[in-house]
């Protein structure tokens, strides 16, 4: 059935309002199952053997011992996990980065797998089994993966993107180019231009619950998967072409999630479960340690970038370049042409260039984090600004303000924008009683925006009504954060009830059509649009069944405040049917009361923020403390505030975290120096004042509730907002996040031996 | 499992045995032996709180306690939380101030929160910012947790004078 998904203004009864979450109980009283929550009879521990090498070849795996250990019910290497991909490079790279097959490519790389009785004897048999390297040269560094000299990591990449095509094979992988305008003849014009080159060490989303799955495969190629991810239904089709299973006969079904950021987008060792499992007979179970998810799993790029922008006296951005490195660990990615996408979105800028390399180094395959590449660009685009402002001499604020992006301004990557909220939150920026707040010694305040284009997808999404009238919605986008209780308002609003009548739940892959992943900020847009279609669809069901009941036309049938109402002459004066009375009487009118619905989500609401964030920092030591700070968001509209706010708030501390303390130290041996929480160091409690929020609603006009999508924005802007703040401390610019006190104090004395 | 060693402890009030081998933390075996998985592990080495639980009234990361040290002591989990069929007023603030998004890091502040609050009844912000300073949190940026233990003390310290 179609539905329209435009936009309409109303007054909303649920939506808007703070509802509690129907999970939370569960979560409070430790009941709630997690990945590595779940068991089956007979299960058997799994564990994965990883390369203590940056890059070797692999010459020999014997794992003759290690099978012979009692206990051990299989043991497993690449040769386990056959080819299937049929020249997908994409799906192949997923499988090489779940197993190495004959080199190990970064720190971590698996190598083999085995299955196990319990914990202790899976670890002897790991230990038993006999890896023979030859170690090959290594790169980690971005900037050096590019140079000629640099080891080339795989032979077959030619980089794309380039005419006419290179001849010789490289680490970068691609090379994209955006924007639009003669930079040339805006730089010409310009009477300020500014110059900067930036560096961000590579981060890790730092999701608390670690990677976990329960696999069980059958030998007639039926097969089960418990397991902690985004996206159950893309884990399903990706293991099962992995595997060779057939999708329907593998059901997926997703754990609670502890955290994933992007993170858990991504198959890491599920598919080693599953072939252990084959192999064995038997079910299996495999967590990862903590030391492995940072190793092997998640991180984003670290990068290097060039920035040159350029403005005329009255604050006029006349025009702006960027050339972006990024690396995407072992495999090719697509993270700089995000950066291109990303890097002068906030803005007007009539004359812009963005120039992307993606490259390839020995370190984990990058994932997804939150907004993916757009921070890194942010930090050193909006690090600019403020440098060219502060030449200029004016405000950042009115600079940013000057050259804002509104409707009809063409983004660098093509769409010509809708109806927009940066200006919105710059203006609130300027107006919010923290720009006027007093500085102490030694603190600073800066600004910063950000910007993420968010995303639709595919959706389905069923709504069944009971026979006592309470509904369940049965939905396919993982919850990663409270979106449960939002769909459960949607369904409320839409179906003229309360929100206790409603039960949100998420269902496996057998019971419900192909849901995306939840990522791009697209659960509550996708899945909200999805939900008031299914109640929509729900109401036509209920409008027919109380005609039937009063025997009157359907079209004399309206739906109000969740009850049908007769319309028309003749029948007016008949009492309105509620939801619970019409699907009392639902088994004698044509049985089971539903809706449903499937769409491909188009027209998700672009996300700008604007951040305020005040530091001080230690001239003794280069410590840098938050002493106060303030998001300000575009959502579109709020469904569940609680829960925006939490977005709002987690992205800028996981941003915090990145601008001052957190990232990745590889040694001269390639090898990851800190995979662990105690020295990759992110914010804790008492690093941090309360995170104050305003959330602004600039409706989406492609969704019926006017939703954007407000995840990820919420990390785009913080690193240089820090960056700017600490500018305004110390007077020092930094330009290599994070912003670590060696780094801040290194910068400091700098100045200080220059002056 | 070879060289077991039989463990005669108190969880949650309960009288609980189990066997577990000597190099088994605390943590595994309450997970894996007794059946409490809201004791979480999120890193094994005692940096993110996730497995917080209280040994004889003091606040313990369970990774980093052995299984076999339990013996005769008290061991208490988020899962002895609530009593009576009743959420403790932390769980129910928790819940209120949308203190929790993925979660599994909740089970952890709960138990250290409540630890801070049996000791301390009236706790500033700076105080309740470094009792939670061992449990991470990656989703929330503390803001709300903060204040649902404040609101939560405020609610005990109400029902005290009552």
């Amino acid at each position: 059935m179609g539905h329209d998904q435009k936009y309409v203004d109303k007054k909303y009864d649920v939506v808007g309002t703070r509802f509690n979450r129907p999970d939370g109980i569960d979560k409070v009283t430790g009941k709630a199952r997690y990945g590595a929550d779940a068991s089956a009879p007979g299960q058997l521990v799994g564990r994965v053997l990883r390369s203590p090498h940056a890059h070797a070849q692999i010459l020999k795996i014997n794992t003759k011992k290690a099978e012979k250990l009692p206990g051990v019910k299989s043991v497993i290497t690449f040769e386990d996990i056959p080819d299937l991909t049929g020249g997908d490079q994409g799906l192949a790279d997923i499988l090489e980065n779940c197993m190495a097959r004959g080199r190990a490519l970064y720190d971590g790389h698996a190598v083999a797998a085995v299955a196990a009785v319990d914990e202790q004897t899976a670890a002897k048999a790991l230990k038993l089994i006999d890896v023979k390297y030859k170690k090959l040269p290594h790169v980690t560094d971005v900037d050096e993966a590019m140079q000629e000299s640099a080891p080339v990591i795989h032979d077959r990449i030619i980089t794309r993107g380039v005419e006419p095509a290179p001849t010789k094979p490289s680490n970068i992988s691609a090379r994209t180019q955006m924007g639009y305008g003669d930079v040339d003849a805006g730089f010409a014009e310009a009477d300020v231009i500014v110059e900067k080159t930036y560096k961000t060490e590579q981060t890790h989303q730092g999701y608390i619950e670690p990677h976990a799955c329960l696999a069980s495969v059958n030998p007639d190629g039926t097969a089960e998967l418990w397991v902690t991810t985004q996206g159950h239904f893309v884990f399903r089709n990706v293991c099962a072409s992995l595997l060779g299973l057939d999708i329907a006969k593998l059901k997926v079904t997703s754990s609670e999630i502890g955290g994933g950021f992007g993170g858990k987008t991504h198959v890491w060792a599920e598919p080693v479960a599953l072939a252990l499992s084959r192999k064995a007979n038997r079910p299996v179970k495999l967590v990862m340690s903590r030391d492995e998810v940072f190793r092997a799993t998640g991180p984003t790029s670290s990068t290097s970038i060039d920035v040159k922008m350029g403005a005329t006296k009255d604050g006029t951005i006349t025009a702006a370049v960027a050339e972006m490195r990024y690396q995407g660990g072992a495999f090719p990615g697509n993270w700089a042409m995000l950066a291109c996408m990303t890097a002068f979105a906030c803005y007007d800028i009539k004359n812009n260039k963005s120039i992307g390399w993606d490259v390839i180094v020995n370190r984990p395959k990058v994932a997804a984090y939150r907004a993916p590449s757009a921070p890194m660009a942010a930090f050193a685009v909006e690090s600019t600004i403020d440098v060219l402002a502060k030449e200029i001499g004016v405000s950042p604020i009115d600079m940013r303000l000057k050259n804002v992006a509104r409707e009809g301004t063409v983004a660098p990557y093509g769409p010509t924008y809708g109806p927009i909220g940066i200006e919105h939150t710059l203006q609130a920026v300027k107006d919010h009683p923290h720009m006027r707040a007093k500085l102490k010694k030694n603190q600073g305040r800066g600004v910063a925006c950000g910007f993420w284009f968010n995303i639709g997808g595919q959706t389905c999404t069923d709504l069944n009504i009971g026979v006592d009238g309470t509904v369940n919605l049965t939905l396919g986008t993982v919850d990663v954060g409270g979106s449960r209780s939002s769909m459960a308002m949607i369904a409320a609003e839409e179906l003229g009830i309360p929100y206790e009548q409603v039960r949100a739940n998420i269902a496996d892959t057998t019971s419900l059509g192909h849901n995306d992943m939840t990522e791009g900020s697209r659960g509550t847009f996708s899945s909200g649009m999805a939900t008031v279609f299914a109640a929509r669809d729900a109401i036509s069901v209920l409008k027919q069944r109380a005609a039937k009941m009063w025997g009157v036309p359907e079209e004399d049938v309206v739906w109000e405040n969740g009850q049908a109402i007769a319309t028309g002459t003749g029948h007016g004066n008949l009492p309105p049917l509620s939801l619970q009375e019409i699907a009392a009487k639902s088994g004698r009118t044509g049985g089971p009361i539903a809706g449903h619905n499937e769409v491909t989500a188009d027209g998700a609401g672009m996300g700008f923020a604007s951040h305020i964030c005040d530091v001080e920092v230690d001239p003794e030591t280069g410590r840098s403390t938050i002493v106060r700070y303030t998001v300000v968001q575009d959502a579109g509209k709020a469904i569940n505030p609680d829960y925006v706010e939490g977005q709002f708030q987690g992205g800028a501390t996981q941003g915090i975290g990145w601008a001052l303390n957190e990232e990745y130290i590889y040694g001269k041996d390639g090898c990851l120096q800190n995979p662990g929480f105690l020295d990759y160091r992110i914010p804790v409690c008492s690093d941090l004042p309360f995170i104050d929020t305003k959330i602004l609603e600039v409706p989406n006009p492609l969704h019926p509730y006017g939703v954007r999508g407000v995840g990820e924005t919420s990390i785009v802007p913080p690193l240089a907002a820090v960056g700017n703040a600490i500018a305004n401390a110390t007077g020092v610019r930094m330009t290599h996040a994070p912003m670590s006190p060696p780094r801040v104090l290194a910068a400091i004395d700098d100045q200080e031996n220059a002056g | 499992m070879s060289n077991a060693t039989l463990v005669s402890t108190t969880v949650n009030g309960d009288p609980v045995q189990f066997a577990c081998p000597a190099d088994e933390s605390l943590m595994t075996a309450l997970r894996n032996r007794v059946g409490l998985t809201g004791v979480k592990e999120g890193c094994g080495t005692g940096d993110c709180g996730a497995c917080s639980i209280t040994l004889d009234g003091d606040l313990v990361c369970s990774c980093l306690v052995l299984g076999v040290e339990a013996e005769g002591r008290e061991v208490a989990t988020v899962e002895g939380l609530s009593a009576d069929g009743e959420l403790h007023p932390l769980q129910q603030k928790f819940i209120d101030h949308a203190a929790l998004q993925c979660g599994i890091c909740t089970p952890g502040f709960l138990v250290a929160a409540k630890a801070l609050l049996d000791r301390n009844p009236n706790p500033n912000e700076t105080e309740i910012r470094y009792a939670l300073a061992g449990n991470l949190c990656r989703c929330t940026g503390y803001d709300k947790i903060v204040h649902a233990v404040q609101d939560a003390a405020k609610e005990m310290r109400k029902k005290k004078r009552r």
